[in-house]
């Protein structure tokens, strides 16, 4: 066990440097130059751009840039180019813009997912089943931009709500019921549209678990004593089903910092993927390395503590 | 003698000719999948995508085409879906070719029929292309790891590949001469070290030589780690990164959509690769003393390549979705050439007035990437071998 972890950690921070060294030069070495991000803007003379290429340390040779880079996020001090505020600050703030919509996208996902999935387990090859399956279908296969604009014209024509951006604007000093409606009602489309491809895949895979614990002897012998087909199929088949789920716990971890970068930039919503995407236009290089590394983190985070659940539950895992 | 009496083996002599199994494996697979109605649909509207992106590329393309996606028409803008062309207040040389605006009309007065058709090329070309590289990238790396993946790397390998990378890394930045520098240094120790291998007994090892021999890792750590590397990034926004830095072109969109989801299908490779390496017909094989790149396409392969078909198909759906979605986001194929994502894009902002334009091209994107994601999972349940055998 303790070797395991040892030797994953190291695992996980070579890792770790080589995504830092490829994506510090994919970024830079893409042709155009973040000093001439600007070139039509009367204020962006040569001497300026001087400045701010020493500044930033953008005239050293690269390897020195990365080294600065790199000392300058583990000690927070980096700033972002566009506005030189702190960029742990900025994402900090965008994250907890976020965090609503990953707290209800994934309560939408693991409450919806697994009902659905189970019943079509067990309602094998009959019309809920397959029609649960089509819609899974309908749901991976939905651009998800396509999508937003469907249910935000069926919402706003049908029930008169404003749904774009995080609150009504002008409503702050409204009674507070109404407030919290209204931030009910803008937080609900997002991120139902930020979970609908999570729904469909989990209850897809919820579903071929569940069939292949219910063909399992020891179901067939639970049935055959005479057990009623509810206690059969929840506590027979589920427990052994849910298994491989426990892990996948660890596998939501990176959506904290995702973000999707379409559904907020529909529904203007201040997240972490809409930093990312204005960071990305304005050529920020040190928000979009920053977001890049900590969602690196976040994944060897997610898969070594989903590997230790795994040992945890199943005792016949040894690795 | 009647013919069938001659086809019809003597009862003593059965043996003499092989045994096939009664119906051939593509016959078995037709017969499991033809079961499947979602999956039939799925591959009928693909063959069907299929022609009509076919036809789209002929009938929008050249100096005078038939549908012409690029032709302004600005007294006709935002007209509805069956509109009549208003010939009064049009050039002859404009008129539409039906007549009729099949699909409408956008908010420059362009057919949007037309445009449709330019789109499914370019969704089906970013689709396929996209997708080939990954495939032939997945393979390659899958199969090395898998077939290959025990050798040892030693020591002088790494140095080697290391100054090597390193020289190119410094002559890519701006730094040449001691890129070159490192680059000789390289080509030198490798000249040095075939040599040395070579005449290994004659050639006296000079001191310290001896680490070099150290084995350091196998290939198949080498590539899994490179795997685990990949996976690291979050895909669609570094996607997004690469084709905002490069500049605009369908070209840059499918290789970095290609570049960046191979990391299944070399998994997938690996996967099957370590275990057919290990049965009875390629142990036959090596014995009789084929090549290893025989063994790998003509015998591995054809048994390998299953989950590769199955992730390769829902591949191309994503990638068509990737691409729809880098075009609303206004980073896909450079303006005047239209694609369904940049028609919804462009269309978004007509919505309640001109709902055809947000919904003709969502709903194209929807049914095709359906069809593949339906097709796909059709076909995995047809070629697994477990459900294969309960039919």
């Amino acid at each position: 066990m303790l070797s395991f972890i040892g030797r994953s950690f190291v695992q996980k921070i070579i890792t770790l440097i080589f995504v830092s060294i490829v994506s510090f030069l994919i970024i830079h070495l893409a042709p155009g130059k973040p000093s001439q991000a600007d070139p039509l803007n009367p204020k962006f003379t040569p001497e300026m751009v001087e400045r701010f290429r020493q500044a930033f340390h953008l005239d050293k040779p690269l390897h020195v840039q990365f080294f600065y880079f790199y000392r300058d996020l583990f000690s927070g001090r980096t700033v972002s180019w566009k506005d030189n505020r702190s960029v742990l600050a900025k994402i900090w703030e965008r994250f907890l813009n976020s965090l609503p919509l990953f707290i209800v996208g994934t309560i939408l996902t693991w409450t919806l997912s697994f009902p659905a999935g189970i019943r079509s387990a067990i309602f094998r090859g009959r019309l809920y089943d397959r029609t649960t399956t089509f819609l899974s279908y309908l749901l991976i296969s939905i651009p998800g931009f396509f999508f937003a604009y469907i249910l935000i014209i069926f919402v706003v024509t049908r029930f008169q709500v404003p749904v774009i951006g995080m609150e009504t604007f002008g409503l702050s000093n409204a009674a507070w019921p109404n407030m919290i409606m209204d931030r009910i009602w803008h937080l609900l489309l997002p991120s139902f549209l930020g979970a609908a491809g999570g729904i469909a895949v989990l209850s897809r895979y919820v579903r071929s678990q569940m069939l292949e614990v219910e063909g399992q002897d020891y179901v067939r012998t639970a049935r055959a004593k005479g057990l009623p087909p509810d206690q059969v199929h929840y506590k027979h088949a589920l427990r052994n089903a849910l298994l491989p789920f426990v892990t996948m716990f660890g596998l939501i971890l990176p959506g904290l910092i995702g973000g999707s970068v379409i559904i907020e930039s529909i529904f203007s919503w201040p997240g972490m993927g809409r930093m990312a995407y204005e960071a990305i236009l304005a050529r920020d290089y040190p928000v979009i390395l920053t977001v890049n590394f900590v969602s690196a983190v976040l994944v060897l985070i997610g898969t070594f503590i989903s590997d230790l659940l795994y040992m945890l539950v199943d005792p016949r895992i040894r690795l | 003698m009647t013919p069938t009496e001659k086809n019809r083996p003597a009862p003593g002599n059965r043996l003499d000719k092989p045994l096939t199994p009664k119906r051939s494996r593509l016959e078995e697979f037709w017969a499991l999948f033809r079961k499947n109605r979602l999956a039939i649909a799925g591959l009928i509207i693909f063959i069907l995508f299929f022609a009509t992106a076919l036809a789209g590329l002929f009938l929008t393309s050249g100096q005078n085409p038939v549908f012409d996606p690029a032709q302004i028409r600005l007294q006709e803008k935002l007209r509805p879906p069956m509109a009549k062309a208003n010939l009064n207040s049009l050039y002859p040389a404009d008129v539409p070719r039906l007549g009729i605006y099949l699909f409408g009309t956008d908010d420059l007065g362009r057919d949007v029929f037309a445009r449709m058709l330019q789109g499914a090329w370019v969704s089906l070309t970013v689709g396929f292309v996209a997708v080939g590289i990954s495939v032939f990238i997945g393979i390659f790396m899958g199969g090395i790891a898998g077939y290959f993946g025990q050798i040892l790397l030693k020591m002088d390998h790494i140095l080697i590949s290391g100054l090597m990378v390193a020289g190119i890394a410094f002559m890519v930045t701006d730094w040449v001469l001691p890129g070159i520098l490192f680059f000789i240094l390289a080509v030198v120790f490798l000249l040095y070290t075939v040599r040395a291998k070579k005449n290994a007994r004659n050639l006296a090892k000079p001191a310290g030589s001896g680490f070099l021999e150290i084995n350091a890792f196998s290939i198949d750590t080498l590539i899994m780690r490179i795997v685990d590397i990949m996976i690291c990034f979050p895909s669609f926004f570094l996607i997004l990164t690469v084709v905002a830095l490069l500049p605009a072109s369908i070209y840059n969109i499918m290789i970095v959509i290609g570049l960046t989801s191979w990391m299944g299908a070399t998994r997938f490779v690996r996967a099957e690769f370590l275990s057919l390496r290990e049965q009875d017909f390629v142990a036959a094989a090596k014995a009789l003393g084929v090549g290893n790149l025989r063994i790998i396409f003509r015998h591995m392969m054809p048994n390998a390549i299953a989950p590769v078909l199955v992730s390769a198909t829902i591949g191309i759906a994503s990638a068509i979705l990737t691409e729809a979605g880098l075009s609303f986001l206004g980073f896909g194929v450079p303006p005047p050439h239209a694609t369904w994502g940049n028609i919804i894009s462009d269309g978004k902002r007509f919505i309640f007035d001109a709902p055809w334009l947000t919904f003709i091209p969502g709903i194209a994107i929807l049914v095709v990437v359906l069809s593949f994601n339906l097709f796909g999972e059709g076909l995995r349940d047809a070629l697994n071998p477990k459900l294969r055998e309960r039919h």
